[in-house]
């Protein structure tokens, strides 16, 4: 079942400018006359153990997944595995009531984020940037909520939003029975109250990332800037921000695989109920949950790989094209 | 960092932009850390008192009782145990495995290299939920009699470990490999003309070098797999096995009516990912960047 590292390989030629360098090929092919045989034992077992590994519990399986959402099964015996061709999706795309609206919130999820706390994240990180006193203590405080787990940020933010017992009712008086405002069962309100917690989250992490791509941003730029007479805002703007291209790119991945990743969080909320619905909820309710219909649950997870793929592929095709011109 | 041409600008005493940056950043941090304050006042209330006189009021007693009891009627110093079991090996075999794989793909020019590298990261970019189906069936079909408690891979210490492994191993190659490939070649080839064999080579040689990166990488995957939830939660069935992450999850559900008492226990499973933390805030940091700086 190594399919996968063939179907691989395409790509890989594709990203890879034909062969390398004559001085390369000649070091490399003096390194193989230096191997003994026990090298390259040593060395197959070095590289093999640790992808066989990687291989047949994360390949393997997404591939099963593939063909699992061909069939149906009820996961007793190998022999009730059913080819059924495209019934899981079809079910999927027209009977499932949660189906369109789980891709619709991942979408607005992933909006949300790259359109809020990306760019307040981005404020922050040049605002830091600028070398002021406490400059670590804030840097601190933005960033903690990126190191607790995000089940507990769940539980914090209940707190939060309880209805009788949670701070914003109990502020503005709508803990009384009849005034409820419920933010975590109400179908319009919850995916946004999760949201708001996830970008609480998500600006500490992207001013992280921010900060690392401005600190490798030529300070003499800056200073030629200065020098023209640009102020803040323009030396940003026209200076700074193309020069974080590459940092762009790994926000931009990060939020999406971000968002297609959404499932704690959501989980501990309200377990993806009524508004808050989402794919990989969907999929982990088909196992978790009473009904175990494996080809079906498969569908969608084969719906989550092929939205991630498309996110995956090119720009691991850009990363490793960088590469190998480096 | 600080230009000589521009000494006098920086000194500047007081710049109403600075202060009113500062009023800015201050205003923002402690918006930042208000609902953590707000669970830890809530954790330190006891249940009676909020109940009669609301949560949003002064307190009449802070103490430390919601903690305690969380720490003793949840059993918590059980359920740390059981990440302790998951997460020291995950993260040293992760680091080991991974390291393996850099060395080999950053040292040796062989035609399979970047086809490799591109396996191992792409796998590590899928959401959990792509492969937790097949994945789920695998562990209930493998099984390990007399090796587990539960004699299958489900519901075991050792599955959590492997899948752990297996998918952190991607991000971890890959930085790793890039961190390798950063060091000069000069010093191995030195090293394999003069006959050294290739374990010494990356035993003695590369990994000693590749030592920032390593510790960078160990806080990290220590925060990760102390913080999983997801995998814990559909390949740990029986409670008593859980990590302490998806254990609160239980304990929450059991006492979903005393408030104060989970905030006083989600709190108590954040206390060590926030050690760790503060105590390795610079490698923490330095390992979420690793990954994005050559990017």
């Amino acid at each position: 079942m190594t399919t996968d590292t063939t179907t691989k390989t395409p790509e890989a030629a594709a990203a890879a400018p034909p062969g390398p360098t004559p001085e390369k090929k000649r070091a490399a092919q003096s390194h193989r006359r230096l191997l003994t045989r026990r090298d390259r034992i040593t060395l197959a077992l070095m590289a093999g153990v640790p992808t066989i590994l990687h291989v047949a519990l994360v390949w393997v399986t997404a591939i099963a997944s593939i063909f699992l959402a061909f069939t149906t099964w009820d996961g007793i015996g190998f022999d009730s595995i059913k080819w059924v061709g495209l019934d899981n999706f079809t079910q999927l795309f027209n009977d499932n009531p949660q189906f369109w609206p789980a891709v619709q919130h991942n979408i607005v999820w992933f909006v949300v984020l790259i359109l809020i706390p990306t760019p307040f994240g981005l404020f922050l990180a040049v605002q830091l940037d600028k070398k002021i006193r406490f400059s670590r203590v804030y840097q601190t405080a933005f960033f903690l909520p990126v190191v607790i787990s995000m089940a507990c940020i769940g539980f914090v933010w209940q707190l939060v939003y309880n209805p009788d017992t949670g701070l914003i009712n109990s502020i503005i008086g709508a803990n009384k029975p009849g005034h409820y405002i419920d933010w975590i069962g109400d179908p319009h309100l919850n995916l946004w109250a999760v949201l708001i917690a996830a970008s609480w989250r998500h600006a500490g992490y992207m001013m992280i990332l921010y900060l690392a791509g401005l600190k490798s941003v030529d300070p003499s730029l800056r200073e030629a800037s200065a020098l023209d007479g640009a102020n803040e805002w323009q030396t940003f703007k026209n200076v700074i921000f193309p020069t974080l291209r590459p940092t762009n790119t790994v926000v931009l991945v990060v939020t999406i695989i971000e968002a297609l990743r959404a499932f704690d969080l959501v989980f501990v909320f309200n377990k993806g109920a009524q508004g808050t619905e989402l794919l990989s909820i969907l999929v982990t309710n088909n196992i978790i949950g009473e009904s175990s219909r494996i080809g079906y649950g498969s569908a969608i997870a084969v719906v989550l790989l092929v939205i991630s793929l498309a996110v995956i592929i090119p720009y691991l095709i850009a990363t490793f094209r960088k590469e190998r011109r480096a | 960092m600080s230009s000589t041409t521009l000494p006098l600008k920086r000194r500047a005493p007081i710049r109403p932009a600075r202060a009113l940056l500062h009023v800015f950043l201050a205003g923002t941090a402690l918006a930042w850390l208000a609902p953590l304050l707000w669970a830890v006042y809530s954790a330190l209330r006891p249940y009676s008192e909020t109940s009669t006189k609301g949560y949003v009021s002064w307190p009449d007693k802070l103490t430390f009782e919601n903690f305690t009891n969380a720490f003793k009627q949840s059993d918590m110093l059980h359920y740390f145990g059981n990440t302790l079991i998951i997460a020291v090996p995950a993260v040293l075999l992760t680091l080991f495995l991974s390291s393996c794989v850099a060395f080999y793909v950053s040292r040796f020019d062989f035609r399979l290299n970047l086809a490799l590298l591109l396996v191992f990261t792409a796998g590590n970019l899928l959401p959990q939920q792509v492969i937790i189906t097949p994945l789920y069936r695998l562990y209930l079909l493998t099984n390990l009699p007399g090796i587990t408690a539960s004699g299958k891979l489900y519901d075991s210490a050792l599955g959590l470990v492997l899948i752990h492994v297996a998918f952190q191993s991607g991000f971890c190659a890959f930085v790793l490999s890039n961190y390798m490939r950063s060091l000069p070649h000069e010093l191995t080839e030195a090293a394999l003309v003069d006959g050294a064999s290739v374990w010494r080579l990356y035993w003695q040689i590369t990994l000693p070098l590749c030592k920032p990166a390593m510790a960078a990488l160990a806080t990290l995957l220590s925060i990760w797999i102390y913080n999983d939830f997801f995998w814990a939660l559909v390949l740990i069935s029986t409670g008593e096995n859980m990590p302490i992450t998806s254990a609160l999850n239980n304990l929450s559900g059991q006492y979903f009516t005393d408030p104060n008492l989970v905030a006083a226990g989600s709190l108590l499973t954040a206390i060590p990912t926030l050690i760790v933390y503060f105590a390795l805030q610079r490698q923490f940091v330095n390992g979420l960047t690793l990954g994005s700086s050559k990017g």
